[in-house]
């Protein structure tokens, strides 16, 4: 029996169906991610599960129980809003003893937990601070530990790094993580950032329009996604269209002037001459001589970002974005003509009629 | 050089025909009428003008006058208690109603402010009215008294006809405050396990509280300074300060009384905005700003 069960968990606002038929099981201490873009719906089953929002079918269980049925004030999760929700009259230390009197725990235990909970996200030293006066990165580590510190059943974390910048958020990612690990809190933390799910995740739910894309963890669902969306969303992707040739040797892939083998773990009820779907990632693709694993094409733009160059290639199979590593070797020049190799493996097929 | 002289110079340029007119209107004639307060007055000789204290002692002495100025205390602090229990939570109703129902009853609030106060005022003489009005008929019908409530002439009437006035005023101050209220507090203390009393007393009830003072400022200021609405339910048994100037100065003609009471009202009243405004600020300066 699995710790949180969602079974065909349906939301509708009128004719839209925000949540479609959501199956989800979450396991004792897991983090799990929903991600999608915005209007997936992953912000509705949170609200569902917190019970903010009333679903229209479905079924969400945690430990055996029915949780619908309970009261919001009941259900005994922790949630961090995206706008934090801090009481603007209350200082950071009474913000996380609020829940702890709503659960009338006794006044030196009530301070015990609160000075502890303060400590887990480093702010002990800003407990009599009013959240006004504090900074973005502050007022989200308050938020945390006031719903750190009633002992959640499960953590609800609703987009919590959004409103922070680039540097801090990096930060913060590391640290949540550290501090879910440290207090072992099954947590579910809704985002549209990629990175941030990938991050911070056990398992990785995607969702686009309402359904679950795929559920796995962050490696599994960026090197197999199990849809073209997914391998959209989850970093950056080169989408061509190829197709399946028979040569002496067995079964290829043709993508434009170039061919590859077809893969061992490549599903093989393909017939040939298909058309199909092939998606390669960006840092898989390097800049190669030979003329037979490889496309040609001519470098457009290439872009230094730090540790790495980001190349635009124009190919017979439209434009293609690849990335090097920045380690000192040699790379072609804009308007160079380049052969782009990549290996068998790498290659994601996909029949053209299952793309959406 | 030039250039920068002119620049220094627009803002004054801008603001000086606002500012010749505050002189011309405001200033001047409240000087004079400080001034005047301390000139004579008699029947035979009119206004005399000389300096006297004669004025300040019998409105600061006088028993007749403690009456009116302790009756006008009373009567604005029932009516912004009274709009403070009205208006607050009708504000927060209004802050949680859809869009389009909201400019609706936004309209059915400020609707009122249109008419003149004169018109309102007598629409509750009209009410109110004697043995025979339409409340005490109503009351009586129910059963709810034996006897009709008084309500011409009575310092209750002039609470109730003033709070009907005044409590648009509380429901926009309140209103704008809760306007900055986030949501998500509201949900974020019934996750912690609040009911929702204890949610709104704990944690929408202290973001409404700065509102709800602004608020009270303004209603106790524009009661205690209301002159239609006292002088109509009140007449002339039931005087408070601004109609008691107003008698002096028209009826009696003695302007220097008059003066008296006008500057001792203001006084009263600027005391009270500042005071409670220094107060507001201290207390709520860092958690709302």
């Amino acid at each position: 029996m699995s710790f949180l069960v969602l079974e065909g968990l349906t939301k509708r606002f009128g004719e839209l169906t925000a949540v479609d038929d959501l199956h989800l099981k979450v396991e004792q201490g897991e983090f799990i991610s929903l991600l999608g873009p915005s209007g997936c719906g992953k912000t509705t089953t949170l609200q569902m599960i917190a019970g903010f929002v009333q679903a229209t079918s479905g079924r969400v269980t945690l430990e055996g129980r029915d949780l619908l049925s309970v009261k919001p004030a009941q259900r005994g999760l922790g949630i961090v809003f995206q706008s934090y929700a801090l009481f603007p009259h209350m200082t950071a230390a009474q913000n996380v003893s609020f829940g702890l009197e709503m659960q009338k725990v006794p006044k030196v235990e009530r301070e015990q937990r609160v000075a502890e909970a303060l400590a887990l996200v480093g702010l002990s030293a800003l407990a009599d601070r009013y959240p006004r006066r504090m900074s973005g990165g502050q007022q989200q580590r308050v938020a945390l530990a006031r719903a750190l510190v009633i002992r959640p059943r499960i953590l609800l974390l609703d987009e919590p790094l959004s409103n922070l910048d680039a540097k801090l958020r990096e930060e913060m990612q590391i640290e949540l993580r550290q501090i879910q690990r440290t207090v072992g809190t099954t947590t579910l933390l809704v985002t549209h950032d990629q990175s941030e799910a990938m991050t911070l995740s056990d398992r990785i739910v995607v969702m686009n329009g309402g359904r679950v894309e795929q559920v796995a963890r962050p490696h599994e669902a960026y090197e197999h996604p199990a849809s073209p969306f997914v391998a959209s969303f989850l970093g950056k992707t080169n989408v061509m269209a190829g197709r399946l040739t028979q040569i002496a040797d067995g079964p290829r892939v043709a993508v434009g002037d170039g061919h590859w083998p077809l893969a061992q773990t490549s599903p093989n009820r393909w017939s040939e001459g298909q058309s199909l779907h092939v998606t390669v990632r960006p840092e898989k693709i390097s800049f190669v001589s030979g003329p037979v694993c490889s496309l040609g094409g001519e470098v457009r733009s290439r872009i230094f970002q730090g540790n790495h160059w980001l190349f635009q290639v124009d190919t017979a199979c439209g434009p293609m974005t690849v990335i090097r590593q920045n380690d000192g070797s040699a790379l072609p020049l804009e308007g160079d003509r380049v052969r782009l190799g990549w290996p068998a493996q790498d290659m994601q097929l996909r029949a053209e009629s299952s793309a959406s | 050089m030039n250039r920068q002289q002119s620049t220094a110079l627009t803002p004054w340029l801008l603001a000086g025909p606002a500012l010749l007119l505050f002189l011309g209107v405001v200033l001047v004639p409240l000087i004079m009428t400080g001034m005047l307060s301390f000139h004579d007055f008699s029947t035979s000789k009119g206004i005399q003008p000389v300096f006297l204290l004669k004025n300040w002692e019998e409105v600061l002495t006088d028993s007749y006058f403690h009456e009116m100025f302790a009756r006008t205390l009373r009567v604005a602090l029932w009516v912004t208690l009274a709009c403070l229990v009205l208006g607050a939570p009708e504000a927060y109703v209004l802050s949680r109603m859809s869009p389009q129902w909201r400019g609706v009853f936004l309209l059915v609030i400020l609707g009122p402010l249109l008419i003149s106060v004169v018109a309102r005022t007598l629409g509750w003489a009209l009410l109110f009215g004697g043995q025979t009005g339409l409340i005490n008929k109503a009351l009586m019908g129910a059963g709810l008294i034996q006897s009709p409530i008084p309500f011409m002439f009575t310092e209750t009437g002039v609470v109730i006809a003033l709070t009907h006035v005044l409590v648009p005023f509380m429901v926009l101050s309140v209103w704008t405050a809760l306007q900055r209220v986030d949501l998500a507090t509201e949900n974020a203390a019934q996750s912690l396990g609040a009911s929702a009393f204890t949610t709104l007393r704990r944690v929408v009830l202290p973001q409404a509280l700065p509102g709800m003072l602004s608020g009270a400022i303004i209603v106790f200021a524009l009661a205690a300074s209301a002159f239609a609405t006292p002088a109509i339910i009140g007449g002339r048994r039931l005087k408070v300060a601004s109609t008691l100037a107003y008698d002096e100065f028209l009826n009696t003609l003695n302007w220097p009384l008059g003066a008296a009471v006008a500057v001792l009202l203001l006084l009263g009243l600027t005391a009270t905005i500042v005071g409670s405004n220094r107060l507001v600020e201290r207390r709520w300066a860092q958690v709302f700003q």
